[in-house]
């Protein structure tokens, strides 16, 4: 906490030129601080930053880390928007991802923050877990919109080859849902989600309306952040760079190569017009034969001036995008 | 090389079963001699060189002139000649062993004789060379001399007793095999006033010399501004040089004369004109005869050669040219496939040599290839009379004019320890081997004797013959014309279109596995594509197997916010990386590897 709090200093000079108008507080659990350390992390930032009066400010917490002094706290210092790591409802699935909490904890911690007066909370569901059956994914889904946050994160597990996670999988031989299952699941995801009045803006995110995080939607718009912590990534005047590790200036076709594949994945897709304004070029003369191929096998539709994914766009996203990767000597 | 008298000279080759330890022998036996005689040292030798021009030259055959002051006092001359130790070079080992006068025969002291140690000493034998046998790799825990020794001479037939037990790696017993090389091994014979008789065992070709050809010097002399003449090419030239092989260098020298070993240039510009096992002689005062054994290496394996990337057709044209000029065996031709554009035809020894070429190209000439299964030369005797060679499937016609075909064959010598008989001769049945017999050379070893379609031993022959004897079977052969066959072409559709490339021939009997198999491996080897594609083996119309690759359903990352924006961007450049690999054949993406995958089709 203490580094932390002295790198901030080090953006004084910077902060003067930006306005703070999101913040987000997560990477690991943020809620198993001490009490205290996230208003005096908050103090730090105002100090430092001129953050927005109306500004989204989230932190990350888990459900069995959660105690209602801290959830006090964070609305004392300013927070206004919590991210619940729930997983899944099921309490035999969140032992396989090897979760300390159960549904039950979860319940509690949604009370909790509820009675502190937050009224904007997401929930962050998974599916694909070992076990898991598109019953117990649909269970879930219910149980969760039934409590009515205004915000769900709804992600299918990757295992990661090389990740510890792989290796105990591969150790203990979990069967996996399999591809087409999965598939079931993410549009069951979906039209179960739209029932209980949630709209899919992203390829993983649904929220009530005009409850779209603001601060996850830079990423995709390709606005800049500054990330503070160890890891953290930040993307600053066309620079990617994570604290310590060496920066990465993007050129120009990468620019547009993550204009593309970052923006594709909201729902609305990418404007022309925002890539005329940013590129001074028209989308089409970068990358005409992709986008008729794509339009052409249904994966990408063009419509008042929108590119976006189709449904089956959605389910081979990383095909689509390849498309928008230029060819490397 | 003034003032070597033949007594003094001895020429050998030293054989082994790969892993022997035959080149650690060659190194210890240069270690411990010199590169030249004291009176040559007197004359400064080296002094004459142009070291300049003999820069960038690599000896392609370890042959090196040593010399070694004997127990005796005198010095004597070693030309140690190298022999390819890989049976797609039997004939160029037989050429080697033809130049020398004696073999040293390099036995594991704990392996004991292999399949190849008896074929190699079979054929130094042939060659009425004199073998002297040396147990190596004594220091081994698991060394077991005295068992070798009675092997050796219950199963070859030769002396063994008084074999030197060594230890090529550590020097040990080193001077007794040096000593033993003098006094076992006959100096050469030939008369230096008689007509120019020398024997080619290696050409190579070098930018700044031309082609450099080495010899042996059976009669007669030859020295720079002699005219000479290959017997069998008919090819004519002057003599630049003449000399002999120093430690990875040309010494130049005066003249060469009977019973040496050295090399000669002649300005002549193709090693086509200097065949290996051609006769050198004069055109002015020639030999009688040829010297005997000569033959005309042809192409025993074919297959396509593609440059991945079709604009690079005329770089490989040009890397299969320069190649060429070192290496008489590889023939090549253009030819175009539908799949893979425009390529070459090309023919080997045998796999290996077409695996050291493929190399070559990818390394040297850094050429990105696609290589299509590896092929036998097929005799197609037509119902018109005419008789075709076969060299590319393509090219088969059609069934209706076809009155039969004749397939190569190999005689196969395989040994295998006693436990493992069963399933090797389980193995030469599923290749179609016809048994000819078996003979046990120890208790616990048989060596069996097949008949065996070459095309069955190509591709995974060997690694099959390993994984199921444990690593303990070894095994040889040799060329043995052709036979009458059942011989099919079969044809891979992808989604309903023939792949030119893929196409093969089989034996009737197994092309109903073999399609299947192919088939699978193919399923395994293309990507899942926006659409369903089947992928079907078929004789003729007659669809025999078939498999579908289904369509890609899902492939997409679930999570990317800040921190996860490079890492998703590698990500696609490798799946676009990925797709560069791939070969477009009507609307479907092959890997290029895909077009090898005939290849790997025995049992896990």
């Amino acid at each position: 906490m203490t580094n932390l709090l002295r790198k901030l200093d080090t953006y004084r000079e910077m902060a003067k030129d930006y306005q703070v108008d999101t913040i987000f507080i997560g990477g690991g659990t943020p809620s198993i601080l001490e009490p205290g350390e996230i208003k005096r992390l908050m103090e730090k930032v105002y100090s430092i930053f001129s953050v927005e009066a109306d500004a989204e400010i989230s932190i990350e917490m888990n459900p069995g880390t959660a105690t209602k002094e801290k959830v006090g706290e964070y609305k004392q210092a300013g927070i206004n928007r919590l991210s619940i790591g729930l997983q899944s409802a099921k309490d035999e699935e969140l032992k396989i991802l090897g979760r300390i909490h159960t549904f039950e904890d979860f319940l509690r911690s949604y009370e909790m923050v509820r009675n502190e007066g937050f009224s904007n909370v997401n929930v962050d569901l998974m599916f694909g877990i070992p076990k898991q059956t598109s019953d117990s994914f649909v269970s879930t889904l219910k149980k969760t919109a039934a409590l009515n946050p205004e915000h769900l994160s709804v992600y299918s597990l990757i295992i990661e080859e090389g990740t510890p996670f792989f290796q105990w999988y591969q150790q203990k031989e979990m069967v996996l849902p399999d591809e087409e299952e999965e598939r079931q699941m993410y549009k069951g995801a979906q039209e179960i989600l739209w029932n209980y009045g949630y709209n899919r803006y992203e390829i993983s995110n649904y929220a009530k309306n005009g409850y779209e995080c603001r601060h996850n939607l830079k990423y995709w718009n390709m606005d800049e952040y500054l990330g503070i912590g160890r890891s953290a990534a930040s993307f600053l005047d066309k620079e990617r760079f994570v604290e310590n590790e060496k920066r990465e200036v993007l050129t120009r076709e990468s620019l547009m190569e993550e204009f593309m594949f970052l923006g594709l994945r909201k729902m609305e897709g990418i404007r022309e017009m925002d890539f005329q304004k940013r590129f001074a070029q028209n989308v089409d003369e970068i990358y005409q034969n992709e986008l008729l191929k794509l339009v052409d096998n249904k994966l990408l539709m063009r419509e008042e001036g929108r590119i976006f994914l189709t449904e089956r766009g959605i389910d081979i996203s990383n095909y689509v995008m390849q498309h928008f990767i230029f060819d490397k000597e | 090389m003034a003032g070597i008298e033949q007594k003094n000279i001895r020429n050998f080759c030293i054989i082994a079963h790969i892993d022997h330890g035959k080149s650690t022998l060659a190194d210890r036996i240069i270690e411990r001699t010199g590169l030249l005689t004291s009176r040559e040292m007197q004359s400064q030798v080296l002094d004459n060189m142009d070291l300049e021009r003999e820069r960038g030259i690599t000896i392609k055959a370890q042959t090196v002139r040593t010399v070694y002051k004997a127990e005796d006092g005198e010095e004597y001359v070693f030309n140690l000649i190298d022999t390819p130790g890989h049976v797609d070079f039997n004939y160029e080992v037989s050429r080697s062993l033809a130049a020398c006068d004696g073999a040293i025969l390099v036995v594991d002291a704990a392996q004991g004789v292999e399949a190849q140690t008896l074929a190699n000493v079979y054929l130094a034998l042939d060659h009425d060379l004199d073998v002297v046998p040396v147990i190596n790799k004594v220091d081994l825990p698991s060394a077991e001399p005295e068992r070798v020794i009675e092997e050796i001479e219950d199963v070859i037939g030769i002396e063994a007793q008084d074999a030197p037990l060594i230890s090529a790696k550590t020097g040990l017993n080193i001077d007794q095999v040096l000593e033993q090389i003098v006094k076992k091994i006959p100096a050469p014979s030939g008369d230096p006033s008689a007509p120019l008789q020398a024997l080619i065992f290696d050409s190579l070709y070098d930018a700044y010399k031309g082609v450099i050809v080495f010899c042996r010097i059976m009669e007669g002399n030859v020295k720079k501004g002699d005219p000479i003449l290959m017997m069998a090419t008919g090819a004519k030239a002057e003599v630049v040089e003449v000399g002999y092989f120093g430690a990875g260098r040309f010494i130049p020298c005066d003249e060469l004369s009977a019973g040496t070993v050295g090399y000669i240039t002649a300005s002549l510009k193709n090693v086509k004109d200097t065949q290996v096992g051609d006769t050198v002689t004069s055109p002015v005062r020639p030999c009688e005869e040829p010297l005997p054994g000569y033959k005309k290496v042809n192409p025993m394996v074919y297959c396509g050669l593609y440059p991945a990337d079709g604009a690079k057709y005329q770089d490989l044209r040009d890397a299969l040219e320069k190649l060429q000029l070192n290496d008489a065996a590889l023939q090549y031709e253009p030819e175009t496939s539908i799949a893979l554009g425009f390529g070459f035809r090309c023919g080997f020894l045998g796999l290996l040599h077409l695996e050291i070429i493929q190399e070559r190209l990818e390394r040297e000439y850094n050429l990105d290839l696609v290589t299509t299964a590896p092929g036998v030369v097929y005799r197609v005797y037509k119902s018109n009379g005419e008789m075709i060679e076969l060299t590319n499937p393509s090219n088969l016609p059609d069934p209706s004019e076809i009155e039969y075909m004749e397939e190569p064959v190999v005689k196969a010598e395989i040994m295998v320890t006693s436990p493992y008989i069963g399933a090797i001769m389980d193995l030469c049945q599923e290749r179609r081997g016809q048994y000819e017999g078996m003979e046990y050379i120890e208790e616990t070893r048989a060596v069996l004797h097949y008949q065996l379609p070459l095309n069955e031993i190509i591709y995974d022959f060997f690694d099959a013959l390993k994984s199921r004897s444990k690593g303990y079977a070894s095994f040889d052969y040799e060329m043995n014309g052709y036979q009458r066959s059942e011989l099919v072409k079969l044809d891979i559709l992808i989604n309903k279109e023939e792949v030119d490339a893929l196409s093969f021939i089989v034996h009737a009997g197994t092309a109903y596995e073999r399609g299947r198999k192919m088939c699978e491996k193919l399923k395994e080897e293309i990507p899942r594509q926006l659409f369903e594609v089947p992928i079907q083996a078929a004789i003729g119309s007659k669809v025999i197997a078939r498999e579908t690759v289904r369509a890609m359903r899902k492939d997409v990352l679930a999570k990317c916010y800040g921190g996860d924006i490079s890492r998703k961007r590698k990500l696609l450049e490798k799946q676009k990386e990925g797709k560069k690999r791939m070969r477009q054949v009507g609307n479907v993406e092959i890997p290029q590897k895909a077009f090898m995958s005939v290849l790997k089709l025995d049992d896990k």
